[in-house]
């Protein structure tokens, strides 16, 4: 373990390279420029290979065929940027090649404001492209926790042979922090290993990897793996920590940097004698609608979804496990705009 | 008897599933005529493109993988940059190459990669039913195009790939070529061979151009789609070689 102070985006890259990635594709757009400038110079002496794309649309493709020969890929970008990566995305969950995908999250809709803002929550969680595919996603709310995550990405997408993403906002790619680095990894090719879902026509001996099957039979069957899959998630990748539950008569509900801000809102409120405590979802999807669920409506007055995002997105999550059972609000702020923790103990007292 | 010709062994023992009279057919069987030729079959990754010429994924018996419509030059980027040793090509029709995939496959051929694009020109989109593609003839019809491509009706110009890609600098070798009568289909195997040698000898971007056919949207038999090509295709796209710098320094 080596202790350094490093930016959100430049750890997430060295955490990329420490997990083994030697394949790193994209295009420039803010607020995740340092992640290509860093991987320029740095994959090179990893020896493993940058290319600046011609696009987001081009480099999610090249992940494709680096993915295609076994070698850990990764591709940053942002909003915008997502967009034009997602029938790439789509395909990749299709053809079961693993690639982690970052997202440091801007506003919108649209060009939007370019600085950091968590706009991308359905998208990210709901729909990264086309075809009812999802992926693991992960929201740090920490440098430490951008490399810890980055680090697991890799991890999964390996083992359940898929893409998964990384939704940071750009507050946590533009904050330094001090963080410790793990050890660098062995560079491990993972094709040898890779299991493909037999589609009959393709090579049994040969490695041909289509996201497309003429056998409507099979591609059900796929369809049908791929919502297996999905479940297993559900049960087994959930991650989220409970803040002061317990004996909670509020709960905020919110992740990255805006967990920073509820925190520092809930220990002042705290003080005040204020029952109140916070669900952290570090995974996105799978959301942990369990922590929710559990929520006793006898004792919780009132949910506070907080998201830097107008409309807040996170809430129909969290709508979907309270089931009307516990009034639920929505703070949020947009366009780069960040709330204090006054703010948010200001609008908490207003409904509280 | 002797046996003069067979099946290539990289290529599988089913029929390709293309229209009767299909000239991706003949292409990618001389494709896997010169890969046995190279004794590749083991050492070769072929990125399939969305189109007609996708069926090619059933015949190859070599490793293969399909990208999204237009972006098989990128895919093939990814692909080489991280397995130098391997033999790797595209096969990509018009609307994939000419229309959606045309920033890859300028950047691919800018950038110098090391790796061999075929591209299919049939001057239609097959796949979808014979809409207007980027190289339809001035006149042709097109299922997008009912009166025939007319520029003046802002329908544009037939793009010619081979001499775009050729005005590049990096590009080391570019071909038109044909399949329509035995000796150009020689020819065109020829060029294929010399492709794959200039990559394997890592000397950078080839591009083979085959002007194909498609009866089945034209609305021609067979035959005359080979009269077609030869009254119509040639004079809107003559054959040659639009770049070769092998033989430079
Ligand atoms: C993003 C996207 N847009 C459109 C399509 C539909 N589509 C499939 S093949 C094709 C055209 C193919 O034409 P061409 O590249 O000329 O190949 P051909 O079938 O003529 O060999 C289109 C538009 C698609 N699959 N994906
Ligand atoms: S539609 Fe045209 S290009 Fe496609 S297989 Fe039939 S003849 Fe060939
Ligand atoms: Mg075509």
């Amino acid at each position: 373990m080596e202790k350094v102070f490093m930016k959100g985006n430049e750890a997430i890259a060295e955490a990329g390279i420490r997990a083994g990635c030697r394949f790193f594709a994209g295009y420039p757009i803010t607020p995740q420029n340092d992640i290509p400038e860093y991987m320029s110079r740095r994959m090179p002496e990893a020896g493993g290979v940058f290319v600046q794309g011609e696009s987001e649309v081009a480099s999610i493709s090249m992940l494709m065929g680096s993915a295609f020969n076994g070698v850990k890929s990764m591709t940053s970008s942002s909003g915008p940027g997502l967009s034009l990566k997602s029938e790439g995305i789509s395909t990749m969950a299709g053809m079961q090649l693993p690639a982690v995908i970052v997202n440091v999250m801007r506003g919108g809709p649209g060009t939007g404001a370019i600085q950091g803002a968590q706009m991308d929550y359905l998208m990210a969680t709901k729909a990264s492209g086309h075809g009812g595919f999802r992926m693991i996603v992960y929201a740090p709310s920490t440098v430490q926790e951008a490399v810890d995550y980055t680090i697991r990405a890799f991890d999964k997408a390996e083992q359940y042979q898929q893409p998964m993403l990384i939704a940071a906002d750009g507050h946590i790619g533009a904050i330094m922090e001090s963080v410790e680095l793990p050890e660098m990894r062995p560079v491990a090719n993972m094709k040898k290993n890779y299991e493909f879902f037999p589609h009959p026509g393709f090579g049994k001996t040969r490695q041909q990897v289509y996201s497309v099957d003429l056998n409507l039979k099979a591609q059900e069957d796929f369809n049908r793996y791929l919502a297996d899959l999905y479940d297993i998630w559900n049960r087994d990748e959930v991650l989220v920590e409970e803040y002061l539950v317990e004996d909670a008569e509020y709960v905020i509900v919110t992740y990255g940097t805006s967990s920073r801000i509820a925190r520092a809102a809930i220990k002042a409120l705290r003080e005040e004698g204020v029952k109140i405590g916070m669900v952290r979802p570090i995974s996105l999807y799978p959301f942990p609608y369990d922590s929710i669920r559990k929520l006793d409506p006898n004792k919780v007055k009132k949910i506070l979804c907080l998201e830097l995002s107008i409309p807040v997105q996170v809430v129909e999550d969290v709508e979907l496990a309270v089931q009307g059972k516990i009034p639920i609000e929505s703070y949020g702020r947009a366009a780069s705009l960040v709330f204090t923790p006054e703010e948010v103990i200001g609008y908490f007292n207003s409904i509280k | 008897m002797e046996k003069i010709y067979s099946r290539p062994v990289s290529l599988n023992p089913v029929a390709f599933n293309y229209c009767p009279g299909c000239l991706h057919g003949t292409s990618q069987k001389l494709l896997c005529d010169v890969i046995d030729e190279l004794g590749k079959q083991e050492d070769t990754i072929a990125v399939m493109p969305i189109g007609c010429s996708t069926m090619g994924m059933f015949a190859f018996d070599f490793e293969s993988l399909g990208a999204c419509h237009g972006r098989a030059p990128a895919v093939a980027t990814g692909v080489k940059r991280t397995a130098p040793e391997k033999l790797v090509f595209t096969y990509q029709g018009d609307g994939d190459i000419g229309y959606i995939g045309f920033s890859e496959i300028m950047h691919a051929a800018n950038r110098g990669e090391n790796f061999t694009v075929i591209f299919a020109n049939n001057g239609t989109f097959g796949m979808t039913g014979g809409q207007m593609a980027p190289t339809t003839l001035i006149g042709q019809r097109a299922t997008t195009a009912p009166l025939g491509r007319d520029p003046s009706y802002g329908q544009g110009m037939p793009i010619h790939m081979s001499e775009l890609v050729a005005s590049l600098p990096l590009p080391v070798y570019v071909e038109r070529c044909s399949v329509d009568t035995p000796a150009h289909a020689n020819a065109t195997r020829k060029a294929i061979k010399k492709a794959f040698d200039i990559q394997l000898a890592g000397k950078g971007f080839s591009f083979v151009e085959i002007l194909t056919n498609c009866p089945t949207n034209w609305g021609v038999s067979p035959v005359q789609s080979i009269a077609w090509i030869k009254e119509k295709t040639y004079t809107e796209y003559p054959l040659g070689v639009y770049k070769d710098i092998t033989q430079e320094g």
